[in-house]
């Protein structure tokens, strides 16, 4: 298979989105059963949200966002729930709110969680929407909607190109 | 000479100010903390992939790191059993020594068990039940699998100081009423998204008295309700407990055991953190413990709860008692006080995974495992069972599963086409004997002294 060209998330992006309901787990977005086997993008990327949205692995695209209610990403620490959005070439998931653990697994692997309750309620299945983190804002269809600025350290991190390459470069290097 | 005060301050700022070097922090300040002890399990070979990145020859904290094999243990399938190999090649490589092998148990029960977190500690786990470590006093928290390798490679990790808030649990329990009935009465009177980022602190009158495998499990389901930590204030019975465990686990190694339990208790007292008065609180909630009823969780999301009695033409076809919630000693004492000289339901199966190795000794000392087995239970080897879908009791399309666990997320074990209901091991025990959703007393056996020490 081919995978998705994954959309940078500190530049402006567009897609079309995926509306899901609240408490969304992360049993339904990467199932449990794959989390001990499956890892490498080409392993995962098919299985994403297989058990809430079974047309989703096939229809999506790079720069595509996923909208969804309050708690996206409840349950598991498993990372897949999040690295299997990104590697589809998800570049953001906008909530209501995130489970805690979802939110920094996907700020580490470069997947924008954007709070924006209004933006949540407002999106509807289709819509075209463009995603702009420098100006913490969201455009759709003549709407648009402002996010809360990311804190420092989110910022660093999205900006070093997510977590690890971002210590790599706060340590100096590779084995260094 | 003057003093500098700082204000009052709650655990987490505590705990976190300790980790991080720091006299003081505030709420909602970013820390890079270097944790007491990080806990990672089956997920270890993934993160040694990760790790490798940073191009170095050994982990910057072996002594800090415990691995636990125990979600999908003994390996279901190659694919698992290479998973393990390259796990254990790993541990040796690094001489990493908190290394528990398959059976030994489930990482939070092991880590417990073996007293490798001690009060007022921190501990971060690539596992989401990590706020477990609550129950004596340790700061909890669940981390990614970069975020492991992170802490692999450098020994720390940022983390944001997390608002607190306080549930009171006063009053007397009813019969029959455990601790896990608690935890689903507040995620369903608040939602599983009630404690969403928050130090969730439970105070009250009811909290004394509960024994320690109760305060685990009422602080281990606090994941379900979006905490990044959960707290119970330790008490004797903790620093004694915990003190046991560590004069016991020295006498059976090769450290000469310098100490007797009530000074290594004093030593435990001296390192336990206390919210100070005042500290700041975002939110408070109060229970009477007192009107709450045998709970159930029903399909799909943990907050969806009734009481057990509206529920009893559910019928069942799994019966399962295990995992890091309600798969100890005493969620095993119960199970036997009610099922003991009974069969099942002819169409029920009773499956039990001891939380650790060693509840399932005891269990087996105390006569209850042979026991249970007459009554047509079937035991699995201590880990993590079928809980997230992997193995040894996974469910059938259309089947009814009620579960001492703590997800009855769709697909959870396994497919996405069965039901699963989350409920105390009593009510878990009764169905499996009734074959439906139950009531323990419906088993006409006098409630015992349950969950308290």
């Amino acid at each position: 298979m081919s995978l998705a060209q994954l959309p940078d998330p500190t530049r402006p992006f567009r897609g079309r989105v995926f509306k899901y309901g609240d408490d969304v787990n992360t049993d339904v977005i990467f199932p449990g059963k794959y989390t001990y086997t499956l890892s490498t993008p080409e392993e995962v990327v098919p299985h994403a949200l297989e058990d809430l949205d079974p047309s989703f692995a096939g229809a999506v695209r790079s720069g595509d966002v996923v909208v969804a209610g309050r708690n996206w990403g409840c349950g598991s620490s498993r990372e897949q729930a999040a690295t299997c959005l990104r590697w589809s070439g998800v570049g953001a998931v906008i909530a209501k709110s995130f489970s805690r653990i979802f939110y920094r697994n996907a700020i580490n692997n470069g997947l924008l969680a954007i709070v924006c309750a209004e933006a949540a309620e407002a999106l509807e299945a289709g819509n075209e929407v463009e995603v702009d983190l420098e100006a913490s804002m969201l455009r759709s269809g003549g709407r648009s909607f402002r996010f809360p600025p990311m804190s420092p350290t989110v910022r660093s991190i999205l900006e070093g190109g997510g977590l690890i390459a971002y210590t790599l470069k706060r340590l100096g290097g590779p084995g260094s | 000479m003057s003093v500098r005060r700082n204000p009052p301050q709650t655990f987490a700022q505590k705990a976190l100010a300790r980790a991080s070097g720091r006299d003081a922090v505030e709420v909602g300040e970013i820390v890079d903390a270097r944790p007491d002890v990080v806990l990672s399990h089956d997920n270890s070979a993934a993160i040694r992939e990760i790790w490798l990145r940073f191009g170095r020859q050994r982990v910057a904290i072996p002594e800090r790191m415990a691995i636990t094999l125990d979600h999908a243990v003994p390996a279901p399938t190659a694919r698992h059993a290479r998973n393990h190999a390259e796990i254990r090649r790993f541990v040796a490589e690094q001489g990493i020594a908190n290394f528990f092998e398959v059976g030994r148990g489930i990482c939070h029960q092991v880590l417990s068990e073996e007293a490798l977190v001690l009060p007022g500690q921190v501990i971060l786990g690539a596992d989401s039940h990590t706020p477990h470590f609550g129950w004596l006093g340790a700061l909890g928290a669940g981390v990614g699998r970069s975020e492991m390798a992170v802490l692999w490679a450098t020994g720390e990790l940022w983390l944001r100081v997390p608002e607190s808030m306080e549930i009171r649990l006063d009053g007397e329990l009813r019969p029959w009423v455990g601790s896990k009935d608690l935890a689903l009465a507040i995620i369903g009177g608040l939602g599983a998204d009630g404690g969403l980022y928050r130090s969730v602190e439970i105070t009250g009158s009811a909290i004394p008295s509960l024994s320690l495998d109760s305060r685990a499990a009422l602080v281990n389901m606090m994941a379900e309700f979006g905490a990044k930590c959960a707290y119970l204030a330790p008490d004797d019975t903790v620093f004694l407990e915990l003190a046991r465990r560590i004069v016991a686990r020295r006498a059976n190694g090769e450290l000469q055991d310098l100490e007797d339990v009530e000074a290594v208790a004093e030593r435990l007292r001296r390192g336990a953190l206390y919210p100070d008065d005042g500290a700041a609180c975002v939110e408070r909630h109060s229970i009477d413990v007192s009107t709450v009823e045998p709970q159930v969780a029903c399909p799909h999301t943990v907050d969806k709860t009734v009481g057990a009695g509206a529920l009893r033409d559910v019928r069942v076809d799994q019966a399962f008692i295990g995992t890091c919630t309600n798969g100890r000693l005493e969620d095993l004492e119960i199970v036997h006080y009610l099922v003991n000289g009974r069969k099942l339901a002819r169409h029920t199966r009773l499956l039990i995974i001891p939380a650790s190795s060693r509840v399932l000794e005891e269990a087996t000392r105390r006569g209850w495992v042979s026991d249970l087995l007459s009554a047509g239970a079937v035991f699995g080897t201590p880990g993590c069972g079928p809980c997230m879908g992997n193995h040894l009791g996974v469910l059938a399309p259309g089947e009814v599963c009620v579960s001492s666990a703590n997800r009855n997320f769709q697909g959870r074990m396994g497919t996405p086409d069965a039901e699963i209901y989350l409920a105390s091991p009593a009510v878990v025990a009764a169905s499996a004997v009734l074959g439906r959703i139950a009531l323990p007393d419906e088993l006409e056996r006098a409630p015992p002294a349950w969950g308290t020490r």
